[in-house]
């Protein structure tokens, strides 16, 4: 017999969270709409936010799409490049998840625990410093090319740390594949030995049960993977800042980190963010709800 | 840098499951020595480099490349800035180490009462409220950082900047981890246990409290061990929410000064930062291990890293 308190003990027991959430996420979000719609002030050059939508204004919107589609789209390259190094890295991770993660779920044998859990060991390194470790090997005078240069046999000492597109979508794989490769291993685990074993009598071989038995199982691992290391990396500056520092890296995350450091440009960022979440909106909702569906099936 | 629950939720499942007899390989043995190679060259490619983070902190020398053999000056008194002499770099770690502590201290109280709610509570409001959490975790960190940054300079103003804006934002971000991951396992903890707990004579709050929530005792220390980690290597959040040199963090420090010619000191800060996480996994492991043998549950690494 449920009695008075039952009733109300769950709401007051999530209320303090709920009244989190609205505070600290959706107030936040609706400053940025404000700040972004709002004007500038025209002696301080800092943003006067509109907190009335009615009064929102759209200035900061033409000025970035100007910037984006306009005569002098200096946005342009590097949203393009942003779409060109997250789609890279997504692939990469993809190629180098997958043996991996197979491996580790079905032939790892006893030593499984521990490919696990070095699998997992990136996670509790900071992201920071694992950017370190690649500009500590690439430096001009780095171990990397020491190697390559047979420590200075061959005379071929590469610039990697200043504009080099490649160490940044390097450094973008290696920050992210193990985001990847988790999920991948989730699927690719609970494919049952046995299903394996049908595929085999039936007479699928190699290639032909790679295909049509583990491919297609392994897709929601595939797709959460690609999500959860995609959205990411459409906001990320730091790796770009850190391997390469220069224009000819930038990303989206770099212009919006750009305007949020110059005064007067808190508007551009807002609208950059804005433009990047509504990209983003689709995904992210799709994501969330594909696993509150998996949380309720099981 | 977050990691998702996702993942960790899909593992947790795996590792409840009772463990399945793999099949003998019936592929050819060429094929998976050729899978345990690559492997092997990524698990290297991943961890290498850090190792030699590592490794140079003990450099007798100036360089982060050139071996000059073994030494702790970087760590212990160096008139060039040891971690113990370099005001900067100290005050880095303490500051981290208290973000994280208090972060922790937050999140996850907040967290698993919003994951009990969550679990009776039905209706649009609790399941709206859901779908938000679950939103704070897929959306691009920079998001939630700039949101914070304007609310705090431009509608907030005498809340300001600094450590608690940051503690603000930190957990913001990572309240998701103890709702999701409570919320996993608070599915697998069936509703007779309150009942019983009820019929005995318990009241809806004791029956939480002295039923629900030891059972839920593992989801919570992984929730905190996660959240912990995470919050120490957090850098987007702090970063734009810091105000002044001394809510400065270790992830902040190291983006300041990597291309600037650091010494081996700064490998040394990150090595402790490094230290300080692997110990709380290893705590909180074999927390974890003793307490599920009491429970009679799997003991072995994988269902901790699962639920990792």
């Amino acid at each position: 017999m449920p009695d008075r308190t039952s009733r109300f003990i769950w709401p007051i027991l999530g209320l303090p969270g709920m009244v989190w959430i609205a505070l600290f996420f959706l107030v936040p979000l609706y400053v940025v709409f404000c700040v972004t719609f709002g004007t500038v002030d025209p002696i301080f050059r800092s943003p006067v936010p509109a907190w009335n939508p009615l009064e929102w204004q759209f200035e900061q919107v033409v000025v970035v799409w100007d910037r984006l589609v306009g005569p002098n789209n200096f946005y342009l390259p590097p949203v393009l490049r942003t779409l060109l190094y997250v789609v890279v890295a997504v692939v990469a991770c993809m190629i180098i998840a997958f043996p991996v993660a197979y491996f580790t779920a079905r032939y790892a044998g006893r030593h499984r625990a521990l490919i696990l859990a070095l699998l997992v060991a990136p996670f509790w390194i900071s992201y920071m410093m694992r950017m370190l470790a690649w500009i500590n090997l690439l430096q001009p005078d780095g171990l990397v090319n020491s190697m390559i240069t047979l420590w200075g046999i061959i005379p071929l000492e590469v610039n990697w740390l200043s504009g080099n597109p490649f160490t940044v979508v390097m450094g973008l794989i290696y920050g992210y594949v193990p985001y990847m490769l988790l999920p991948l291993f989730a699927a690719l685990d609970r494919i049952s030995p046995s299903l394996i074993e049908a595929g085999r009598d039936l007479g699928a071989s190699g290639f032909g049960l790679f295909r049509r038995v583990i491919l297609p199982m392994s897709v929601p691992g595939v797709v959460a993977g690609t999500l959860l290391i995609a959205l990411p990396m459409m906001g990320d500056y730091f790796t770009s800042d850190m391997l390469s520092k220069s224009p000819n890296t930038s990303m989206i995350g770099n212009l919006i980190n750009l305007s949020i450091a110059t005064p007067g440009q808190s508007g551009q960022a807002g609208a950059l963010l804005i433009l990047v979440l509504l990209v983003l909106l689709a995904p992210m909702i799709w994501y969330t709800r594909s696993n509150a569906k998996a949380e309720v099936r099981s | 840098m977050t990691v998702s629950p996702a993942p960790a939720e899909a593992l947790l499942a795996e590792a409840q499951e009772p463990r399945r007899q793999r099949a003998p390989s019936g592929m050819s043995g060429a094929r998976a020595h050729g899978l345990a190679a690559i492997t092997a060259v990524y698990l290297l490619w991943s961890l290498v480099p850090v190792a030699v983070v590592v490794l140079f902190s003990f450099n007798a020398g100036r360089s982060r490349s050139t071996w000059q053999g073994f030494s702790l000056r970087w760590y212990t008194w160096d008139p060039d800035g040891s971690v113990i002499n370099d005001e900067s770099i100290r005050n880095a770690l303490t500051h981290t180490v208290l973000l994280a502590v208090i972060a922790t201290a937050i999140t996850v109280p907040l967290g698993v009462l919003f994951a009990l709610a969550l679990d009776r509570w039905r209706g649009r409001l609790p399941a709206g409220a859901n779908f938000l959490a679950l939103i704070t975790f897929v959306i691009p960190e920079i998001a939630l950082a700039i949101g914070l940054l304007f609310m705090v300079t431009y509608l907030a103003t005498p809340f300001g900047l600094g450590t608690t804006a940051q503690i603000v934002g930190l957990v913001t971000f990572q309240l998701a981890y103890p709702i999701v991951i409570c919320r996993a396992r608070l599915l697998t903890i069936s509703a007779h246990y309150e009942e019983a707990a009820r019929d005995l004579g318990a009241t809806a709050l004791g029956a939480v409290r002295r039923v629900i929530l030891p059972m839920l005792f593992p989801a919570i220390l992984v929730s905190a061990i996660l959240v912990f980690a995470d919050v120490l290597d957090n850098f987007v959040i702090v970063r734009y929410l810091s105000s002044d040199a001394s809510t400065e963090t270790t992830s902040m420090r190291i983006y300041q000064v990597a291309r600037a010619a650091p010494t081996p000191a700064l490998n040394a800060m990150a090595t402790i930062i490094l230290v300080v996480s692997t110990l709380v996994i290893v705590v909180g492991w074999l927390l974890y291990r003793r307490w599920s043998k009491r429970q009679g549950d799997s003991t072995d690494l994988i269902s901790f890293t699962g639920n990792l």
